[in-house]
């Protein structure tokens, strides 16, 4: 589904006239371009759960920002079949004077939901997003938590064929994302496909069956291409395996104590 | 260079905090408590769902996820836009005490302004029938066209955070301030043909034509600038300034608190400023919709020379009417291909 994708960014270092005046003539440049996507290219089967783990800039958010439609690749193309909803980057598109209930409609519908549909999950959604009577004032007002919450709660039950999870959970208290990870395991139970981008290698394992790995925007390890690839050997390519080891030792040592 | 004192205080205590003094037993339980602190952040592991898992068949083409269907795509997702508008609506009247009164008390003061000023110091009342007429049609579209040029001008940037992550088309944004503006003018639109019916008002069809072409230009033109304008404006913001300009200028460019005639007079001696005059969508659209409001009224009316001159419109006003209209159209597709170009880099710009 996705074939030879690259994205370029292009970096303006001068804001106003004068600054690029003053650039031209001091001889420096304008703006320089770096590659955040790279020539990746993987094909993914309908019902897989992907894992996508890179350090920090190595272009996760923008190979989903890619994949959701929000962003064209400068080069390459991307396919898809199905529905997409998902959350990217420190939580959902809400607008900030709108209300919970308005920004929960307005999502919805962007995401290709109809009003009847919105309807009939409309008291699903506040629920799993137990934001209560908050539902009613402007989300500008809200708590990271609460925003991340609602967000996630529409995109979960939109009932998409692909679901992107960026890291969005990061802001939740344990208790929703352990809600939040049961959610995803039942979708992915449904035979949704799932992108899940962290960096909680643990949790990757349990929730992927493939670990895609990008570094510096280069796909360096596909655990369906490598030979003898499997989820624990993505992780261990990028040495996160390092702290699991520690984490199996602390496991023990929680239980002597 | 000889050893340091051991009387040192920063040597003693490191002596003290050294990892042999320490009993090994709280050495272990601070590992432990710093662990269970790290664990504790990390995400929360779920164990897949048992049984057999669902498979999902999914219908239809691959196709590119990035919405790619322009204007006309845009307009098929009638629920989104509804929502759109709606909540522009709520956004403009938010914390406001006369909220929608407001898109109305506004053009109603320039309209007091311009009947004081142009009709009596100016003398407009004398040479035109049914003034007040006249420069209502101009006022509507007027502010028709400055609403969704500057509304739209900035309806990219205002929904910054939708666009940066959601796959909408975005044309959406600058189509619903062009729907606002029509839910602000449509109800002037009544006001104006109550006033005509009551000075004596009759429906001709030239008039009717009239009427009709000039709406679809407005739209078209008001459409056109405002995709452009909006597209542009993600990338350089100096344009929601020259918008603010340009509509202020707008009100001196078209014949509305002064006959078209006057602007005629001068065809001859300055043709090329004159056909560009003429050449002005709004200004174009405001004289087909006086010819459809003001004109009848004004022909039962008019009585004296200086009265039945301001009745005169340039010729061929249906004509020229069209050619506008095809090239607003133009200009529109014009700019959905400009719009599509720039598009690409939205969300990186923003």
């Amino acid at each position: 589904m996705v074939e030879n994708v690259s994205k370029i960014f292009t970096m303006h270092y001068s804001r106003t006239l004068k600054q690029m005046a003053v650039s031209v003539a001091k001889g420096l440049p304008l703006s320089e371009t770096f590659k955040a996507v790279d020539d990746v290219s993987f094909t993914v089967e309908q019902g897989e759960s992907i894992g996508l783990m890179g350090l920090n800039g190595s272009g996760k958010s923008t190979l989903l920002k890619i994949i959701n439609g929000v962003m064209r690749p400068d080069g390459g193309r991307v396919l898809t079949r199905g529905r997409i909803a998902g959350l990217i980057a420190k939580g959902a598109g809400f607008h900030p004077q709108l209300t919970g209930r308005e920004n929960l409609y307005l999502n919805a519908a962007i995401l290709g939901m109809n009003e009847a549909e919105t309807n009939a999950k409309f008291d699903e959604i506040v629920d799993f997003a137990s934001i209560g009577k908050f539902l009613d004032i402007p989300v500008s007002h809200y708590s990271s938590g609460m925003y991340a919450r609602l967000g996630f709660s529409v995109a979960v039950h939109v009932d998409a064929d692909i679901f992107l999870a960026d890291e969005v959970l990061a802001v939740g208290d344990r208790p929703f994302k352990k809600k939040c990870m049961e959610k995803m395991q039942e979708i992915r139970h449904q035979g949704t496909t799932i992108f899940y981008v962290s960096h909680a290698a643990a949790s990757v394992r349990n929730m992927c069956d493939r670990v895609l790995v990008l570094e510096s925007g280069r796909l360096t390890y596909d655990s369906k291409v490598v030979p003898g690839g499997s989820v624990q050997g993505g992780i261990h390519y990028l040495h996160y395996d390092d702290t699991t080891e520690e984490e199996h030792a602390d496991e023990e040592l929680g239980s002597e104590i | 260079m000889t050893e340091e004192p051991t009387s040192h205080p920063m040597r003693q205590e490191r002596i003290q905090e050294g990892p042999g003094r320490v009993a090994p037993s709280a050495r272990k339980a601070r590992k432990a408590r710093r662990l269970a602190a790290k664990k504790n952040n990390q995400m929360p592991v779920v164990a897949p769902v048992e049984g057999p898992a669902a498979t999902r068949v999914v219908e239809g083409e691959l196709q590119s996820p990035a919405p790619d269907s322009g204007l006309v795509g845009a307009l098929q997702r009638p629920y989104l836009i509804r929502l759109i508008v709606r909540r522009e609506l709520a956004r403009m009247y938010s914390a406001s005490i006369l909220g929608l009164l407001w898109s109305y008390v506004q053009p109603a003061i320039r309209f007091g302004v311009y009947f004081v000023v142009f009709g009596y110091l100016l003398n407009m009342h004398k040479d035109v029938p049914d003034f007040a007429i006249h420069l209502f049609c101009g006022i509507v579209f007027v502010h028709y066209f400055s609403e969704t040029f500057s509304g739209g001008t900035r309806s990219i940037w205002l929904n910054r955070r939708l666009v940066q992550k959601m796959a909408v088309p975005r044309e959406v944004f600058p189509l619903s301030s062009m729907l606002v503006a029509m839910f602000h003018t449509l109800p002037q639109l009544l006001l104006l043909a109550f006033f005509s019916f009551i000075s004596g008002w009759s429906i001709d069809p030239l008039g009717a034509a009239s009427g009709l072409l000039g709406l679809l230009i407005i739209m078209a033109f008001s459409m056109a600038m405002a995709l452009i304008f909006s597209a542009v404006n993600v990338y350089y913001r100096d344009f929601q300034n020259i918008v603010h300009t340009i509509t202020q200028f707008m009100h001196f460019l078209v014949p509305m608190m002064y006959p078209a005639h006057r602007v005629m007079q001068h065809a001859e001696a300055h043709p090329v400023i004159y056909q560009l005059y003429m050449a002005n969508p709004v200004a174009d659209a405001v004289m087909l919709l006086q010819r459809f409001f003001w004109y009848p009224v004004a022909k039962q009316n008019a009585s004296g020379k200086a009265q039945e001159l301001s009745l005169l419109f340039p010729d061929h006003l249906l004509q020229r009417g069209l050619i506008t209209l095809v090239a607003c159209l133009g200009l529109l597709w014009f700019g959905q291909r400009l719009f599509r170009r720039l598009e690409k880099k939205f969300p990186e710009r923003l």
